[in-house]
């Protein structure tokens, strides 16, 4: 048998499997196998700088890996040449040289001693399923045999991509080169997706990231439910304190006292779930005094009288019977709003997929930033640019035959991107779907805590035939592939240039500070010689990734020699000014050139073309809504087993207002454990902590915590996960986002899971 | 030249940011800080006030620290930093009950370790870490008797406190209120 009639036989072998064990990962055969030699002489430190001040310090370029911001810093190494910190690149927009504690953290996640060392594949042993490690080639042969074998018998646009970091744009490219344009992130359908659905049906564009909120000058800030501070997002936190100096007015709406909260002249404790009312109250005030900018509306904006019409009866005190904030404070806040008019933002924050109706309260957004003419103005929203990089040269990408839109067509038309949660829905076989996706190539995101219904997504990867799973870390995902593929982290590889859109358009370069770890590769490395396999060789034509770079950057009038010396690099702008000017004639890339108050879009779907509030399902009694947000020191579930960052937080606990606990007679620390409504309880325990900042119907805890893998050693059994808990999932019918907070939880004081065991 | 730092309560979010910048300039070991965050909530739900302080040691002018060191390994440095010379120091942990603020730790090496001010940035012309870090830019760093520095300005801006004056120690940590 030659070796590869084995490799045949072992691929057989495991779509042949009915059933996918969760390995455990490295569960069988300790260590990697010896790394290959010679490989990675690109990485090697043939580039520093040494440093001033600091005697014996080099540093070279990056750009973070730890969140979507992406701050661009500078990797110091001492003079062992140990990476010992990392520091914000002045020149960068997005941070300012100053990185977050996620940021300056982010040397753990290159020391963490628990991350992935060596490729695994999935096989048989003694009728156990077991991962054993593997060489890199021999892990790329499996992976290209099982993606060569759906291809042939479904057609290759059934393998589909998640994924969320730099790393997916290569795998991105190899996908649509093998014929598939099933490209997704979660950060669409799980986040801010109803934001950029609803601001394009508005104004003709979306707020992309980093936001185009001009914080730094605004008179009037408007959050609801977001917390900025609690969520890092660098750029937006240090324009925020900038406007607290400048002496800006700060509302902030959300049924928990957050840290913005605190800093706050206005704080409206509002129930959850109602935000729409209270959206359509302040329009209704606004047009009602006639507060609203009418030289920008008359001149910019369509359907006023519409929305006079669709507005008269949504009063503050229709609102005050729904949303418990007193017509007085509505009617204030809306004063304080039109007094800062355009210098005022109502921020379309980022994770908002929270009731399933979240385009419309995100287009309630819009629509009251249009009124207050803050679109294109300074101190409201700027207009961004971006540096585009061009693409190397290849051949053009096979055209589809099906996307996952064909899976049932006519839902979603407004979604801009593919939604991923529709993904692993039409994985889960039916025989009134066209496409059923049969591989998932999965990088950089943990599915099993990005998406809820966990077991809608444990039944999707069961219907797979093969999945690969590319990331750094050993996350719950890498438990159900079929091979794991150990990706090196930010720090130890290149990849593509950030491009984002800011003020003034400009790069960043991320090189490699230290040569991965353990038997580790960068994504560009993995993609292509996977391409390779796959016979796509003409799609990745450079020879390596630092031709690539070079290859671009110079066609910018730049070079890879140019930005490992400077990392970050400006442009002029080149398209138009940051605002509008007076009289500006501007034609909005909507149906009918102006800004929407009244969505043409949303009414061709057969939506309502203006708000209007549902009431949304309330907890039964005994139970409280979850609630769920961010900690500045962790991103999402990702950075929750780095020694830095668990060192600040290595669990979650839930906050419950003094006169639940009383009731229910918890202590502060107490574990308890937690059942939602659905009956699905907690893995494990959380500690409780009683305060004040939480209303009585709601509980809340960050999002992230409560990991299952054991090979996560220092985020195992830390706190609970709200992803298990979410099963109550309200799909927004416009773009398919799945609002997470009908969910309701009820508190066990002991183990109920002994319970069980014991009846 | 009397070096000390204000703290804006107004702006700062308690994002810890100082501590793991501190952390890593310092080579301080994981499990152990020289700076961290105290949240102080007030009040009923709805009526709620909260404080978010970064603290770390007072870098006194009447040190308890240095007058109770058995070794002179506390001690005053440049502009009234509050130092622990490593060698010299023997462990005993007197200075750690000494604090009012229990800004000192023992380090697993053998002494006792605090926040230096990072006195090896100053005297090469930068700000500590965790000011130069701080990404709501709420930590003023500076010479008191140079009326221009940061940290002059902003106390002769705005209101401040210090903690526990009651111990009679001369705090050189100010918070803006």
């Amino acid at each position: 048998m030659t070796y590869e009639n084995i490799l045949i036989f072992i691929s057989n072998h495991i779509m042949k499997s009915t059933r996918r064990d969760f390995i455990k990962i490295a569960a069988v055969g300790a260590g990697g196998l010896a790394t290959s030699g010679g490989l990675f002489s690109w990485a090697r430190a043939n580039f520093f700088e040494e440093v001033p001040n600091a005697p014996g310090m080099t540093r070279t370029p990056t750009y973070c890996e730890i969140c979507f911001w992406k701050c661009a810093g500078w990797v110091y190494k001492n003079e062992k040449g140990e990476i010992q910190k990392i520091i914000g690149n002045d020149e960068d927009p997005h941070c300012n040289g100053r990185l977050c504690p996620r940021g300056t953290g982010g040397v753990g996640m290159y020391y963490d001693e628990d991350r992935l060392k060596t490729p695994l594949v999935r096989r048989t042993v003694n009728g156990k399923q077991v991962f054993e490690p593997a060489s890199w080639d021999e892990a790329l042969d499996v992976v290209a045999q099982n993606l060569k074998k759906v291809a042939k018998e479904h057609g290759p646009e059934c393998v589909a991509l998640f994924t969320h970091g730099s790393g997916g744009k290569f795998f991105g490219d190899l996908l649509k080169a093998f014929g598939s344009e099933n490209i997704t992130a979660p950060s669409f359908a799980q986040c801010r997706g109803p934001r950029e659905v609803a601001f394009l049906s508005t104004f003709g564009e979306i707020i992309a990231s980093p936001e185009r909120t001009d914080i730094r000058d605004t008179r009037c800030l408007v959050l609801i439910g977001s917390h900025i501070g609690e969520n890092m997002h660098n750029g937006q936190v240090q324009e925020m304190s900038d406007a607290i100096d400048n002496g800006a007015t700060i509302i902030t709406v959300d049924p928990r006292y957050s840290t913005a909260a605190s800093k706050s002249k206005y704080w409206l404790p509002i129930k959850p779930s109602t935000d729409i009312a209270l959206l359509l109250a302040w329009i209704n005030v606004i047009i009602n005094e006639e507060w609203y900018d009418k030289k920008y509306v008359e001149k910019y904006c369509y359907g006023l009288e519409e929305l006079k019409n669709h507005v008269k009866t949504f009063t503050p005190e229709w609102a005050y019977g729904i949303t418990t904030i007193r017509p007085d404070v509505i009617y204030e806040t809306a004063r304080e709003m039109a007094n800062a008019s355009p210098a005022v933002i109502i921020h379309p924050g980022r994770h908002v997929t929270w009731y399933g109706d979240d385009t419309q309260r995100l287009r309630a957004v819009a629509i009251l930033n249009a009124l207050l003419g803050s679109w294109g103005r300074r101190g409201g929203f700027y207009s961004p640019e971006k540096k585009d990089l061009p693409s190397y040269p290849h051949p053009e990408f096979p055209k589809p035959k099906r996307t996952w839109r064909d899976a049932h067509p006519g839902k979603y038309n407004l979604a801009l991107e593919v939604v991923s949660n529709d993904i692993c829905d039409s994985t889960i076989p039916s025989p009134d779907r066209a496409c059923n996706f049969k591989a998932w190539i999965v990088n950089g995101t943990n599915l099993i805590f990005t998406l809820p219904d966990q077991k809608k997504t444990l039944e999707a990867i069961q219907s797979l035939e093969f999945m690969v799973v590319i990331d750094t870390m050993p996350m719950e995902i890498t438990g159900y592939a079929d091979v794991v593929l150990p990706e090196c982290t930010y720090l130890e590889r290149y990849d593509y240039c950030r491009t984002d859109q800011h003020r003034e358009p400009n790069i960043a370069l991320r090189m490699p500070a230290a040569e991965p770890k353990y038997d580790s590769k960068p994504a560009w490395w993995i993609a292509k010689k996977l391409a390779s396999k796959l016979d796509l060789d003409e799609y990745f034509k450079w020879n390596d990734i630092e031709e690539l770079l070079d290859w671009q950057l110079k066609k910018v009038g730049t070079s890879l020699e140019e930005m490992k010396k400077v990392g970050v690099k400006k442009f002029p702008r080149e398209y138009d000014d940051l605002y509008f000017y007076d009289d500006q004639e501007i034609q909005f890339n909507t149906n009918t050139g102006k800004i929407e108050l009244y969505s043409t879009d949303l009414a061709a779907e057969g939506f309502v073309p203006m708000p209007v509030y549902t009431p949304h399902e309330e907890p039964q009694t005994g139970f409280y809504r979850l609630n769920y947000g961010r900690s500045p020191v962790h991103t999402f579930s990702r950075t929750a087993n780095n020694p830095n960052l668990t060192d600040l937080m290595d669990e979650n606990v839930l906050w419950v207002n003094p006169k639940v606990a009383k009731e229910w007679s918890l202590k502060a620390g107490q574990k308890i454990w937690l059942e939602n409504q659905d009956g699905v309880l907690s893995t494990f325990p959380i500690k409780v902590r009683i305060t004040e900042r939480i209303r009585f119907d709601s509980v809340y805890m960050v999002h992230g915590f409560g990991h299952a893998e054991k090979r996560l050693t220092r985020s195992y059994g830390k706190g609970v996960s709200d992803t298990e808990l979410i099963t109550n999932v309200k799909t927004d019918p416009i773009m398919g986002g799945t609002g997470m907070r009908s969910n309701f939880v009820t508190f066990h004081v002991e183990d109920p899971h002994r319970k069980e065991v014991e009846s | 030249m009397r070096y000390a730092m204000a703290v804006d309560t107004k702006k700062c979010v308690g994002c810890s940011d100082c501590v793991v910048a501190c952390q890593t300039e310092n080579n301080v070991p994981i499990g152990y800080c020289r700076d961290w965050i105290v949240e102080v909530v007030d009040g009923t739900y709805p009526q709620l006030e909260l404080e978010i302080r970064s603290e770390r040691c007072n870098h006194c002018a009447n040190s308890p620290c240095v007058r109770c060191c058995p070794t002179g390994a506390s001690h005053y440095s440049d502009g009234g930093i509050v130092l622990v010379t490593h060698d010299e120091c023997i462990g005993c942990g007197a200075c750690i009950a000494s604090c009012p603020y229990d800004a000192r730790y023992p380090h697993p090496d053998g002494y006792v370790d605090k926040c230096t001010f990072c006195i090896h940035r100053v005297r090469e012309g930068q700000q500590p870490a965790c000011v130069e870090v701080c990404p709501t830019k709420c930590l003023y760093f500076g010479d008191l008797e140079d009326p221009e520095s940061d940290v002059s300005k902003v106390l002769k801006k705005r209101k401040y406190k210090t903690l526990i004056p009651e111990a009679g120690t001369d705090p050189q940590l100010y918070f803006l209120i």
